[in-house]
């Protein structure tokens, strides 16, 4: 029978990839109206916010996925004794990264909701002009972009290891093959994401 | 020819399984394709350090003396290999010789494996072929099977992909990827595919298959370019099918 290990393990994979990665690419795609000016951003926010049973889908789709993604990941990222100095292969340096870039999205996480959908639950609008804010500082504008590289390499590189983690691409030309296509949605999504945080801080946009 | 010139090796020593390690450095006379284990041969007919003290033989395990026992692994110049076809011209010098430090040390480069034979007990890595009366001849293996399967059958457990995988450590019960290899190889058998399900249930167990991180190192340090992790991704396939039967119930056998 499948130990708790096996369990935890796919179900960590699991989650990674279907409700964490889609709301990944979903949260990206509304950032990236702010391209098209505050208002376009401000309608697509709206637009998140009116969903009905707001909260439930938060719950059951973000919350407790990221939660047992987070902790059950630190966990995980605890028990590897990283070699990646002795063993200089590519996969290894991805495996070293995984656990990196996902220890620094736990710190990054916490920080983004804090500032952005808690401040929203106690008053604050969530709009245009509160990210502006936020990324006016230049310090949290590197902090940002490196939290959406990490979440964009953390999740690229993790649809990776979930293709060999269900056995989807089992020879090596297979993962090859999936390491390039990896690759691409790594690209696509950091110039999505980062694209979105530049837009934000467009002066031309400035006291609206 | 080369009459004087000398090769330094650097070894980490241990005296007990839980003495400090230290290292110490020999000075051995060149001679043409000596190899490490040549090499420690001739440290322990005159153990004799640099600095002109007498000191105790190292201890090392040696057995098939051709890549085939495994019983040689240790870490030369950092990486992981078997000291028989390590050979000295090919080495960058001074030698550095360490025990593989996943396994227990038992004294200087001597290491406890036990940890892998318990792995394979564990995943049931035999056919059971025994029976109160003659079971008559299995099933037929079709030739181009064997031949993928005598390149997963050349594992020697010896460990160096133990060694090289950043999730065999004392924090993690990982048994690694060598015995999970063995499952494949079994399960790939016409007779051992009868018991597909008793090892599979083994590597689902904790510390088994889902405990790969994917660093894959271990293909990678394998000495007989074992496909370990097309065995482990296989497997990985295998098991997720299994845990839907089990969990959902099925008729397929």
């Amino acid at each position: 029978m499948a130990g708790r290990d096996f369990v935890n393990r796919r179900l960590h994979s699991f989650l990674g990839v279907v409700p964490i990665g889609l709301f990944l690419i979903v949260h990206l795609t509304v950032n990236w109206f702010a391209t098209r000016g505050p208002d376009a951003f401000n309608k697509a926010s709206q637009f998140m916010e009116d969903l009905p049973y707001l909260l439930v889908l938060e719950i059951v789709l973000i919350y407790l996925p990221i939660l047992f993604h987070a902790i059950y990941g630190v966990y995980i990222a605890f028990q590897a004794k990283n070699n990646a100095n002795r063993y200089g292969y590519f996969r290894n340096w991805m495996f070293f990264l995984q656990r990196w870039s996902g220890i620094f999205l736990v710190i990054f996480i916490a920080w983004h909701v804090w500032e952005t959908r808690i401040a929203m639950a106690l008053g604050q609008a969530l709009d245009f002009g509160m990210m502006a804010d936020i990324l006016s500082n230049p310090a949290m504008l590197v902090f940002y972009i490196v939290g959406v590289l990490a979440a964009v390499f953390h999740f690229s590189n993790g649809l990776w290891s979930f293709m060999v983690t269900w056995g989807i691409t089992v020879s090596p030309r297979a993962q090859r093959i999936s390491t390039y296509a990896t690759v691409v949605v790594f690209i696509l999504l950091s110039i999505v994401g980062v694209g979105a945080l530049f837009a934000f801080t467009n002066s031309s946009y400035a006291f609206m | 020819m080369s009459e004087g010139k000398k090769v330094r090796f650097i070894i980490t020593r241990q005296d007990g399984p839980n003495a400090a390690p230290y290292e110490e450095t020999f000075e051995v006379p060149y001679r043409q394709n000596m190899n490490v284990i040549s090499a420690l041969m001739e440290i322990r007919r005159t153990p004799v350090n640099v600095k002109g003290e007498e000191t105790a033989p190292p201890q090392w395990e040696m057995n098939c003396l051709e890549e085939v026992c495994g019983a040689c692994s240790m870490i030369i110049n950092g990486k992981p290999r078997q000291a028989c076809t390590a050979l000295v011209d090919k080495l960058e010098q001074p030698v550095r010789l360490e025990p593989m430090k996943t396994f227990p040390v038992v004294r200087d480069l001597a290491v406890d494996r036990s940890r892998m034979f318990d792995a394979l007990k564990k995943v049931k890595a035999w056919i059971p072929i025994d029976g109160t009366y003659d079971l008559g001849p299995g099933p037929r293996m079709a030739e181009t099977s064997r031949q993928w399967a005598y390149e997963l059958s050349k594992c020697m457990t010896c460990g160096v992909c133990l060694e090289a995988c950043p999730n065999v450590n004392s924090k993690s019960d990982f048994m690694g990827p060598a015995p999970l290899s063995q499952v494949r190889l079994f399960n790939a058998h016409p007779t051992g595919k009868m018991n597909k399900k008793e090892r599979l249930h083994g590597i689902m167990g904790d510390g088994g298959l889902a405990a790969c991180g994917n660093s894959q190192n271990c293909v990678q340090s394998c000495p007989k370019g074992i496909p370990l992790t097309t065995s482990i991704a296989a497997l990985n396939r295998d098991s997720a099918l299994q845990s839907f039967r089990d969990f959902f119930g099925s008729d397929h056998q």
